[in-house]
């Protein structure tokens, strides 16, 4: 590895190969965190677009291939798998949703295999990606970072598609009055329409946190997991650089035990991921709050 | 760490991939997957409905094989019947046959009786009138004692 104190490998692990324009002009890579931080925000991190896309394109590909195929006869091992997730995302769509929205599910379906297949690129040891970035590009600093979930622009980014999504929805539902008056008349509501009017200003305080922590948790959230379980992973791989045996010897056994249980925990953050944006949608579809 | 456009990036990749799933995974996957459900209904409903028939031909067969043995043993009481009137309408008939035959017989039996006691009554009173002749010596005229020769065997 590049790097050779503890603290530089770890912050190396955490930057992200950004493209952007440097502030002397001229587009270009960072190559520390500080240019990174300078380009602002017209940047791009290019290995968390470049990885989630990729793993999109093999969702897609893959489940259009199993769809072209779909027979309803005696389905081959990939309709059959494509199967098994459709029915649980439909299941899990039907328990929660009552109305009917064509959107709904497919969207369901996307997020909880993208965000599985990128969260499961966690569980590819943190160096042979990045190793593999610096062979190819022959720069033996350039940051890599491939777990797309551990990166806030990818979980918000799909966030606030979201929340387009229900505020799309409880204005289309309840039109544009009913949406303000869902966020301006409830929960303190009185007949009396000076007292009434009154008590707008605290409603709307008190609704628009709650719609706006929508997006916020549902993108922090699997961030925050995400990010931890990779610095942990990265933490893991400290040890091996230690040097000392018996600390090598501890990582390889975390390693694994950690790997064990980081399988539970992507699945459960795609699968919350997916469960929550379909309870927000439900609750954007409902009439009377 | 930094916001910045990936935001943007992500979500526009993100509704695409969604859009994507919509138009083109989504419905057909679910189609088929409820066409199998309809199959597999409607291939239960066969099942059971093939078992009702079953159970009704089952039936059927029962009560069409009752009918014919009991057919069967109508038809065989039947010709025991038959063969037992055949039986007495044979003996009767010989019975009569034997009756008729043996009228008959008595008949003729009295006829020849008859006859012979004719040829046996002429001859006697030709015997008679012959002895007669010879003990009297003298012929009698036949014409004349005819009627008498008559009378006498009349009686015999």
């Amino acid at each position: 590895m590049a790097e050779t104190t503890a603290s530089g490998y770890i912050q190396h692990h955490l930057q992200n190969l950004t493209f952007g324009q440097h502030p002397t002009g001229g587009w270009g890579f960072a190559h520390t965190a500080a240019e990174a931080k300078e380009m602002g925000f017209w940047a791009f991190h290019v290995d968390t677009l470049g990885w989630s896309v990729a793993l999109g394109l093999i969702f897609v590909l893959l489940f259009r291939m199993a769809a072209k195929k779909a027979t309803s006869g005696q389905p081959g091992a990939l309709q059959n798998f494509v199967e098994v997730l459709v029915e649980f995302v439909d299941g899990s769509v039907k328990d929660s949703f009552h109305g009917r929205s064509p959107v709904i599910a497919p969207l369901a379906l996307t997020i909880f295999v993208w965000v599985f297949l990128m969260n499961a690129v966690d569980l590819i040891p943190v160096d042979w990606i990045p190793q593999v970035a610096m062979l190819i590009s022959g720069d033996a600093h350039i940051p890599f970072r491939a777990v797309s979930t551990t990166d806030p622009n990818a979980t918000l980014g799909m966030a606030l598609s979201v929340f387009a999504l229900i505020i799309f929805y409880s204005i289309k539902v309840k039109g544009i009055g009913g949406f303000i008056g869902e966020l301006t008349l409830h929960p303190f509501g009185s007949k009396n329409i000076f007292v009434q009017a009154l008590l707008i200003p605290v409603n709307f305080l008190l609704e628009f946190v709650t719609l706006i922590a929508k997006p916020i948790s549902l993108a922090l959230r699997l961030f925050g997991n995400m990010y931890a379980g990779e610095l942990v992973f990265i933490l893991i791989a400290v040890m091996f650089g230690s040097g000392l045996l018996w600390l090598s010897g501890l990582g390889v056994v975390l390693q694994w035990a950690w790997a064990v249980f980081h399988i539970l925990i992507i699945t459960l953050q795609a699968f919350i991921f997916m469960m929550l944006t379909i309870v927000y949608l439900s609750m954007a579809h409902e009439e009377n709050h | 760490m930094n916001i910045n456009a990936t935001l943007i990036g992500q979500s526009v990749a993100f509704l695409i991939f969604v859009l994507f799933c919509m138009k083109f995974v989504w419905p057909p996957v679910i189609a088929a997957l409820h066409e199998r459900q309809k199959k597999i209904a409607d291939g239960l409903d066969a099942a059971s409905r093939a078992a009702r028939d079953l159970e009704l031909a089952h039936e059927k067969v029962g009560q069409q094989l009752r009918e014919a043995k009991a057919q069967a043993a109508e038809i065989i009481e039947q010709a025991k019947k038959r063969g037992n009137q055949i039986v007495e309408e044979a003996v009767e008939k010989a019975r009569i046959d034997a009756d008729r035959v043996k009228v008959q017989a008595q008949a003729e039996i009295e006829q020849e009786l008859n006859s012979v006691k004719d040829v046996l009554r002429a001859q006697l009173g030709a015997l008679a009138v012959g002895g007669a002749e010879k003990i009297l010596g003298a012929t009698i005229d036949q014409n004349a004692h005819a009627e008498l020769v008559n009378k006498l065997a009349a009686e015999i």
